[in-house]
């Protein structure tokens, strides 16, 4: 045995010594161990205190030590400590181990003698793992400093503006015609009631005009390749079929288009636009774009409208989809949500029943420049409602459904009852499971609305219907509801009924995710790289996540995290370098047998081919070291570093040394 | 220490979910059998079978195989190749006489400390009744010797074992 | 011709000759073969149930062990209650083994045994589903144009659904009426209970339910109620003169199985679907020409 290797036992007050004792442990690993390399072992009160640290320092320079065992808490809490004293003191981080005596052990047992001959099994391990382990250097990856920004609700639009503010350049991808995003529909937002627009607007004009920004609307990422600071993004430009150098926006072209199509996406299905248009007169940018599946021209081969008016000959029939590629450091995945489809649940009659509407059609009735200008009126287009019912959490907080709180619906219809409320002076019936009002300034509009004389009625609806049982009911719609409150059945009557439709990760989120290398949890939703320490970065370096696709949320956390993510983007830029910890891969290319098995099982696509030499090989950069490829390899080609076959099959050895009574395991003497 | 049959567990953990599980259970002091010993691996994906194969054969009388849940794995989707993997392998278990019921797969979140703890607790048991496995003792110890005749890994603890 | 382990239940013997008589005509004219199960008992209705739920079991699994001896795979109830009864007996019995276990022994003094395999269908599913739309619309020499029909569904035909969606809003039945030439009419309380047997324990209670049934079908100007459980049937047949008497309404609309309806597309004689005398005078049907 050449190594030098040396234990230390901690004690951790009595966290550990209260129930293995360490003493023992110390003493054995010394004795016991020796014929493994050990050459010191110590016990100590509190190893990871600098007295501690710098008893191992001592040891590496004055004994020669190569190799650092370690026996306290978990990895996840000093892991980085240990290895730090190593370096300082001249040792390769790389060749210390930290084993888990604590979280493992001690606190979980309380056999003594038992927990005491684990201490020894998980310190043989350690031990026997530690003399495979190889010397080695974080990687040292340099960053590119561009940015891709996808999706350009407030989330993504706060972080472009924050990277490109700091100097950095921002590419921002947005699939529909303009940016703005959901936002972007509503009229006053809560608690304040300013204006959406009034608020929204002056930051989307300021990324149409940044000159760090490239705004590529009515486009969509469809290839990412590379790794953390050197990304290569494939985007798709839709075919516009105007020529934005020549476009001025004027309008004359939507005006003059005879082609009218329902708005499904901004106006929800309430109201009409044309086949070329600009989903909202503040639109960033200005241009039009050509919907060619319903244009006339692309239907009929007639038409061309917008070209005749046109005063600058913008329209161009003959353009066809570009793709472009960039090269950017780092990626903030913002594309938002999707809403509820309220047709899910048939009992609320969505869809059968006119003056039934979900909140995202509301938000467009109320809006000024919506298709009613902003009159709050039933289907029929004039008849102003007298009692209105708005249920919360459609399709949260459901078994059936989504399970989780859309955490925006509460306050949101909360708004609505104020809104309907001041406009028409309509009776409000707000139905809630519970109110959860948890943000600043939220309680206080609560209060605001009990003020306002709005009916709260807590119970969940279970139906509502056309059916009157009783002649005040007749041509009404009626909420059946349990108020739980009062312990009583009731039937309510209104004439127009809000659903307040949750929040649902957007449906193509999976694939999109996939794209990216980044995964859904069992919501759909993105997930953090931790959900209190972390929310904003993912388990994909350099790629970071805003706004509500990590979750549902509302506007001021939006705009929190897109900051979030823009500040971790600049904090990376300024690295302008970033190491990596060296769990990777690697392919012997004497023993691969070029059988690709490991090609396709890389989730992150880093294994590559060479058809010339007909090996694999592993891009350092791309893996993230799970270490699956190494698993499946047939010829032991593959091998993976932190975590290599010798270091885990030595680690079996030594926990299997010791049976839980402290005799040695039979199988080892046979 | 009672005469009874102590069974030794080893467990695979990956460390993103399910050693964080362990470090959960072990945070908030919940109590479990002492007979499992934990590997911790970067992801279930990188559990090769030979780990497995290993660990039974120098002793193990149970092995756990524990990853993230479906969907939630940190390299996207790895642990559904571990559980390819473990079906295959209590396949291969079955074929060289071993109940295939040593060989157990669980799914545990970072929070799932509790669940952790009792399905360790459970699984413990459950190798109890099976009893030893003796793989090294068996026909002379041929099943061991098989095993490590496909496992070109030199011993680290030679013959002379300290006890 | 495909065969099923048909399976009539109480109510088709007595009480709804009407529906027995044009079932069969109406398999018959689409080619179903029913093959009714001899022996057969009661299928424990809603109420034996909340009485002794393993008897009960027992009860239904006695008659589907019968159906699995014929070996014939689809067992079919024309009755909404026989039906629910009996798929959810053999689902519980498929997923329970120990139910199952206590069930055979049961039954093993009548020499019998039952697995949980069949595939327990309602009548109207059979039609649907085997015959299909297309087969029915050319089928339908004499389709009922311009009849306006409210599809009552009833609760017990749709509660082994899973899915929500259907649970709440079916259209099954809509298309089916639309097959054969009838127009079927939306109104929301289609898949409301009829009360089935509250009729006997809290009168007024369910002369209500049957009220809304009633009024929602009519204020939709209904020409007649569709149904497909002979329970609901009666319910909303005979007790007219009583909601009227309780309500002081006016109520006088026909109702009618599925079975009937669909005999007079596929040009049966009323006489033999059973269209003779009844509490509210099919006649008022205006058969159409
Ligand atoms: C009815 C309703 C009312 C609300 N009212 C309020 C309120 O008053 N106050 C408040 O604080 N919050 C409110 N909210 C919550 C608010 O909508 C969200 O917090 C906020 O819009 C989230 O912004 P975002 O940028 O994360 O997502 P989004 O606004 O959804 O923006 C995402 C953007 O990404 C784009 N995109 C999606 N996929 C892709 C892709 N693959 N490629 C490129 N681009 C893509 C989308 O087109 C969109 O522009 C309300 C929500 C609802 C449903
Ligand atoms: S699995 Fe192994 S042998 Fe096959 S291509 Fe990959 S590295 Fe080469
Ligand atoms: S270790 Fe994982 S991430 Fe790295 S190359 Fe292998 S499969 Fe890909
Ligand atoms: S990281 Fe936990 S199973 Fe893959």
């Amino acid at each position: 045995m050449t190594e030098r290797i040396g234990v230390y036992v901690c004690h951790c007050g009595t966290n550990i010594a209260g129930v293995v004792d360490v003493v023992e442990v110390s003493k054995w690993a010394g004795e016991k161990l020796a014929a493994n390399g050990v050459v010191i072992s110590r016990d100590y009160k509190f190893m990871c205190s600098s007295l501690g640290q710098e008893l191992i320092q001592k040891d590496i320079q004055e004994l020669g030590l190569t190799r650092v065992v370690v026996a306290a808490c978990s990895p996840h809490l000093h892991e980085a400590t240990f290895r730090n004293a190593c370096k300082q003191a001249g040792l390769n981080p790389y060749l210390c181990e930290l084993v888990s005596i604590r979280e493992q052990d001690s606190w979980v047992h309380t056999d003594k003698v038992a927990a005491t001959e684990k201490a020894k099994a998980i310190i043989a391990g350690g031990v026997a793992r530690v003399a495979h382990h190889e010397a080695l250097e974080p990687l040292r990856v340099p960053i590119h400093p561009d940015t891709l920004v996808v999706g350009g609700g407030i989330a993504g639009i706060q972080a472009a503006l924050e990277v490109a503010d700091a100097g950095f350049h921002v590419y921002l991808v947005e699939r529909e015609p303009s940016i703005g995003g959901h936002m972007a529909q509503f009229d006053k937002t809560f608690p304040t009631l300013d204006c959406s627009a009034c608020i929204l607007t002056p930051k989307m004009v300021q990324v149409g005009s940044h000159p760090n920004i490239t705004l590529l609307t009515w486009s969509e990422v469809t290839k990412v390749d590379g790794y953390v600071g050197n990304f290569v993004v494939t985007i798709n430009k839709k075919a516009r079929y105007i020529k934005t150098e020549d476009c001025t926006g004027c309008g004359i072209c939507w005006e003059k288009c005879p082609w009218k199509v329902v708005d499904e996406v901004f106006e929800a299905g309430l109201g009409n636009r044309k086949a070329v248009y600009t989903p909202f007169p503040q639109a960033v940018p200005k241009y039009p774009v050509i919907d060619a599946p319903n244009c006339a021209y692309f239907l009929k081969g007639t038409c061309k409208a917008c070209e005749k008016f046109c005063p600058t000959g913008a329209i161009d029939f003959n353009q066809k989809d570009e793709t472009i590629s960039v090269p950017v450091g780092n990626i903030i995945l913002a594309t938002g949500y999707d809403l509820f489809d309220a047709k899910r649940i048939p009992q609320y009659g969505y869809g059968r029943f006119d003056n039934v509407y979900t909140n995202l059609e509301f938000e467009r009735l109320c809006n000024a420049a919506g298709p009613t200008s902003g009159n709050i009126v039933l289907r029929d287009g004039k008849t102003v409602p007298k009692t209105v019912g708005i249920v919360h959490c459609v399709g949260s907080r459901d078994e059936n459904y989504n399970i989780y709180c859309s955490s925006i619906c509460c306050m949101q219809s909360l708004k609505f009852a104020h809104l309907v409320h001041e406009r028409t002076g309509a009776e409000v019936y707000n139905f809630y499971i519970d109110m959860r009002t948890p943000s600043k300034g939220y309680e206080e509009f609560y209060r605001r609305l009990l003020d306002e004389g709005t009916h709260f009625v807590r119970g969940k609806v279970a139906e509502i219907s056309d059916f009157a049982r009783l002649p005040e009911e007749e041509g009404k719609l009626i909420v059946q509801v349990e108020d739980t409150l009062i312990g009583k059945q009731r039937r309510i009557p209104v004439d127009m009924v809000i659903l307040s439709a949750g929040m649902q990760p957007r449906h193509d989120a999976k694939e999109v995710g996939k794209l990216f290398g980044i995964a859904c949890s069992a919501d759909g939703w993105y997930i953090e790289r931790h959900p209190k320490l972390d929310p904003v970065a993912t388990m994909t370096e350099g790629v970071f996540i805003a706004g509500c696709v990590q979750g549902p949320k509302d506007i001021p956390a939006s705009v929190a995290q897109g900051a979030g993510a823009a500040a971790r983007v600049l904090g990376k830029i300024q690295q302008k370098e970033i190491s990596l910890e060296p769990v990777r891969a690697s392919v012997d290319e004497q023993k691969c047998s070029g059988c690709r098995i490991c090609n396709d099982l890389c989730p992150f696509g880093a294994i590559l081919f060479h058809e010339d030499r007909m090996v694999s090989e592993v891009n350092p950069a791309l893996c993230q070291g799970c270490g699956t490829c190494v698993a499946a390899c047939p010829a032991g080609a593959m091998s993976g570093t932190v975590f290599s076959n010798e270091q885990i099959l030595s680690q079996i050895e030594g926990l299997l040394l010791l049976t839980v009574n402290g005799k040695k395991a039979e199988a080892v003497t046979a | 220490m009672t005469d009874q049959f102590e069974p030794t567990v080893i467990g695979f953990t990956c460390n993103w979910c399910s050693y964080r599980a362990a470090d959960t259970a072990g945070t908030a002091r919940m109590k479990y059998a002492p007979n499992i010993r934990l590997i911790r691996l970067m992801c279930s994906g990188r559990l090769d079978p030979t780990f497995v194969f290993k660990a039974f054969a120098d002793g193990a009388d149970g092995v756990l195989i524990s990853g993230c849940h479906p969907g939630d794995c940190h390299y996207v989707e790895q642990n559904f190749k571990a559980l390819r993997r473990f079906i295959l392998m209590k396949r291969v278990l079955v074929q060289m006489g071993v109940e295939p019921g040593r060989l157990k797969l669980l799914w545990a979140s970072a929070a799932e400390g509790a669940m952790f703890a009792a399905e360790i607790n459970k699984f413990v048991e459950e190798i109890r009744k099976l009893g030893p496995l003796n793989w090294g003792k068996d026909e002379g110890g041929r099943m061991k010797d098989e095993i490590s005749s496909f496992i070109t890994h030199p011993s680290s603890f030679g013959e002379e074992v300290p006890a | 011709m495909k065969q099923y382990a048909y399976y009539p239940g109480c109510s088709l013997e007595s009480l709804a000759k009407d529906y027995q008589l044009s079932t069969k005509e109406v398999a018959r004219a689409l080619d179903l073969e029913l093959k009714e199960i001899e022996d057969w008992n009661c299928c424990g209705a809603t109420a034996y149930f909340p009485v002794d739920e393993m008897l009960a079991y027992t009860l239904v699994a006695r008659n589907l062990a019968i159906a699995e001896k014929t070996g014939l795979t689809d067992f079919v109830a024309p009755c909404s209650a026989c039906f629910k009864n009996a798929y959810y007996t053999n689902a519980y019995l498929k997923k329970d083994p120990d139910l199952a276990e206590h069930i055979n022994f049961a039954l093993e003094e009548d020499h019998l045994h039952v697995d949980g395999k069949l595939n327990v269908r309602h009548l109207i599913e059979v039609i649907l589903e085997d015959v299909g739309l297309e087969e029915i619309k050319t089928k339908a020499v004499h389709p009922l144009k311009g009849l306006r029909v409210a599809p009552y569904y009833g609760c017990q035909l749709l509660r082994p659904r899973k899915d929500h969606e259907n649970v709440e809003n079916p259209r099954f039945f809509e298309e089916l009426l639309s097959a054969i030439g009838a127009e079927p009419l939306e109104y929301s309380s289609k898949a409301r209970c009829c009360g089935a047997s509250l009729i006997i324990t809290n009168r007024r209670a369910a002369l209500e339910m049957v009220r809304i049934l009633l009024k929602d079908a009519i204020d939709h100007e209904a020409d007649v109620i569709a149904t497909t459980c002979p329970m609901c049937n009666v319910n909303l047949e005979v007790y007219q003169n009583q909601v009227n008497q309780e309500f002081g309404t006016q109520y006088s609309i026909p109702v009618m199985y599925f079975t009937q309806l669909m005999g007079m597309a596929l040009n049966i004689p009323s006489r033999r679907l059973g269209i003779t005398k009844e509490p509210v005078p099919k006649a008022q049907v205006p058969v159409p020409s």
